[in-house]
């Protein structure tokens, strides 16, 4: 039963916004500070005679959470009663960091991870917010991110690379 | 020409870019600090996620029901496509950069012009792909100049390092039969129209690394068409491929 946004299941109604808040719970394999939906991979959810799509962009071509964030959204879904559930993969345009929500830029800062810049470089250090910055790796732990260390604090945080 | 041509081109970029990365893992755990061996593990990791949209792409043009990994794990050398250059041994870790900073300098280029591709999948897949390539080229570059002006030392074993690899960027620029076709299609751009846009972008680079480009026209050929292999892919394969040669899709 399939009415607008709303589709029936047994003896209760789902929402596509309650779907929504579900995926919102999904955290990051990797980065489990944030959410699938605050990484902004998840790119449209609607009801297709019956089944549910769920289109998602990858972020980096090689990112091995990639397989793993399938299978939680799938998981998820399903404790949510969906039966039919098809993951669509999105290319174009690709996935930018400017996506990355603002509560999700906001959360991996508390994190300890600093969110990207337009500049190409953190805005200030995670930490202590001091400007005084250095690069150690354009590359880091995982695709995503590059090393940097704060020259006030000392401390080395991981930084996540704008693209 | 028994196959198709938009097959062939996919399995050129494919290999080129399966064939570099199972070279740069085997640095894995041997770089010369922590950060370079990270860095080369995750552009290993980039280029092996190009791999899989390339011979993905080449799986389904071919229709014959082979994917991506029946692809990479189930053919032999005579089958592979990439070019002689990133089959070449990794050397020291100058050689290895010289190495990732020509080839990706060819690669921005070619991807750059296959955004503009008359077929949509290829011109998506470069859209996505050349977001990361252009970040392992500044990286490349970047070390390029660091190492070639670096110390006594640093700076003869990249000296060394362009003399050996350099004859091996012709094969990047020579057209053949196939490459007319894709032309032709709208699909890919002629290899040898990006040769201007290449010097341009090296010239400066090996200046500024105080580098002397040799003055040679000379260009080892034979790995795009798969017509002549160097005796290193049939090292690489065996290496890549024992799992699945022993245990035919094998999963866990
Ligand atoms: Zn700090």
């Amino acid at each position: 039963m399939q009415a607008g946004s709303t589709i029936t299941l047994g003896d209760r109604s789902l929402s596509l916004e309650q779907i929504w808040q579900r995926l919102d719970e999904v955290p990051d394999p990797e980065i489990p500070a944030i959410s699938l939906v605050d990484l902004g991979i998840i790119r449209d959810v609607r009801w297709e005679d019956g089944t549910l799509e769920v289109t998602v962009s990858p972020t980096y071509s090689g990112c091995p959470a990639t397989s793993m964030i399938k299978l939680e959204i799938i998981k998820a879904l399903t404790e949510l009663g969906i039966p039919r559930i098809d993951l669509k993969r999105q290319l174009s345009p690709p996935w930018t960091t400017d996506w990355i929500s603002e509560r999700g830029r906001k959360r991996l800062e508390d994190y300890g991870i600093a969110p990207p810049q337009p500049a190409g470089g953190p805005q200030h250090c995670p930490h202590c917010r001091a400007e005084e910055l250095e690069r150690i790796s354009q590359f880091g732990s995982t695709p995503c991110k590059a090393q940097w260390r704060c020259k006030t604090c000392l401390e080395p945080f991981d930084y996540f690379k704008c693209i | 020409m028994a196959a198709d041509p938009l097959f062939e081109l996919l399995l050129r970029m494919g290999d080129n870019t399966l064939i570099l990365a199972q070279r740069l893992s085997q640095w894995c755990g041997h770089g010369p600090t922590l950060e370079e061996d990270i860095a080369l593990a995750n552009i290993a990791l980039d280029l092996t996620g190009h791999t899989q949209l390339w011979l993905g792409l080449a799986g389904e043009v071919e229709g014959a029901g082979r994917d991506a990994d029946g692809l990479a794990f189930h053919r032999d050398v005579w089958d592979f496509r990439n070019t002689l250059l990133v089959e070449q041994p990794n050397g020291d870790f100058g050689q290895t950069i010289m190495r990732q900073y020509l080839f990706d300098a060819w690669h921005v280029l070619q991807l750059e012009a296959l955004r503009e591709s008359s077929n949509p999948q290829v011109a998506e897949i470069a859209e996505k792909a050349i977001k990361e390539v252009s970040y392992h080229q500044e990286r490349s570059s970047e070390t390029v100049i660091g190492l070639g002006d670096g110390t006594e030392e640093s700076h003869a074993r990249m000296q060394a390092a362009l003399d050996l690899l350099l004859p091996y960027v012709g094969e990047f620029f020579a057209n053949d039969a196939v490459d007319e076709i894709m032309k032709e299609a709208g699909i890919a751009p002629l290899p040898d129209s990006l040769r201007s846009a290449f010097d341009e972008q090296i010239t400066p680079v090996m200046q500024a690394a105080t580098l002397t480009v040799p003055d040679t026209d000379f260009a080892h050929s034979g790995g795009k068409s798969g017509r002549q292999h160097s005796e290193h892919l049939g090292h690489i394969l065996p290496q890549m491929q024992w799992l699945q040669r022993a245990y035919p899709d094998a999963s866990w």
